[in-house]
């Protein structure tokens, strides 16, 4: 399955497409990453326990478009975009969808003008 | 009283800690960076020299980043007159700077990255748990070209 935020593959060449695909997931943190979350909020910096907690909701969004995508038999998921957003206090909303394609191989024939008729 | 020494002590605590803290992330994100200058990174859609990529992939990298207490109560004492931020500029300069470098280590061998996006927000905004902290999610194509093509790498050179 190949996946890309761009419309097109480079080298490869787009016969199907099969519609919009998504996957989301709304993920809580717990109160002990709260808590830490809370102290490391005096001194700044980078909060982990919240880094880690976004980057597996996102691997869970992305895994259940590329699901829904396999059973449509598509190939590729192109134009994949990604949202964030808050819907309650301590929660976070991950989107992302994309556009399921089948693709192909392009064949060095096809870059390639067809060669002229005798009669021309 | 107490009160007002507490207030104090955190925004001590906030403006030694946090300047120390985002001194030695500033460092840690010039030294990264230093080893990404070479890889190209462009925003464009249309890959150059398409016929000679033989695979492409989506990377990505994130960061959440938090606000310090010191920096908090400069920022709101500036928006009583309004103006830049900085505290909060240089903030969000790093998380943009940390989430790319972070992309970047993610597909470390590629030969090019493409259509570049980045994306801000804020999470747990609001309520009662008052965390400020913003994250940065970066994403783009990354793509690998042949031995063909001008932006390839000669095999085993580096590895």
């Amino acid at each position: 399955m190949i996946i890309t935020n761009t419309e097109t593959v480079p080298g490869k060449r787009l016969v199907e497409h099969y519609g919009l695909v998504q996957g989301s997931t709304i993920r809580a943190k717990n109160i002990g990453r709260d808590f830490m979350a809370g102290m490391k909020n005096l001194v700044g910096g980078e909060l982990k326990g919240y880094t880690e907690l976004l980057q597996e909701s996102r691997d869970e969004a992305l895994s259940r478009m590329v699901q829904q995508a396999q059973e449509l038999g598509a190939n590729a998921v192109v134009n994949v975009r990604f949202s964030t957003s808050s819907v309650a206090a301590g929660a976070a909303e991950i989107l992302c969808y994309g556009t399921a394609v089948c693709l192909e191989e392009d064949g060095s024939e096809s870059n390639t003008p067809p060669p002229i008729p005798e009669e021309y | 009283m107490l009160q007002i020494y507490l207030g104090l002590a955190l925004l001590a605590l906030g403006l030694i800690v946090g300047t120390l803290l985002e001194r030695r992330h500033y460092r840690s994100i010039r030294k990264r960076e230093h080893a990404f200058v070479t890889l190209p990174t462009t925003s464009l859609k249309l890959a150059p020299d398409a016929e000679h990529v033989v695979r492409a992939e989506l990377a990505f990298g994130s960061v959440v980043i938090s606000v310090d207490y010191y920096k908090r109560f400069a920022a709101s004492l500036k928006k009583l007159f309004g103006g830049e931020i900085h505290s909060y500029s240089s903030l969000l300069d790093r998380a943009r700077r940390e989430s790319m470098l972070r992309m970047k280590e993610n597909c470390a061998d590629c030969d090019m990255l493409m259509n570049l996006r980045v994306e801000t927000s804020t999470i747990s905004n609001g309520g009662n748990s008052r965390i400020g902290s913003v994250e940065v999610l970066t994403y783009a194509t990354a793509l690998w070209y042949s031995n063909h093509s001008q932006y390839g790498r000669p095999v085993d050179l580096e590895r």
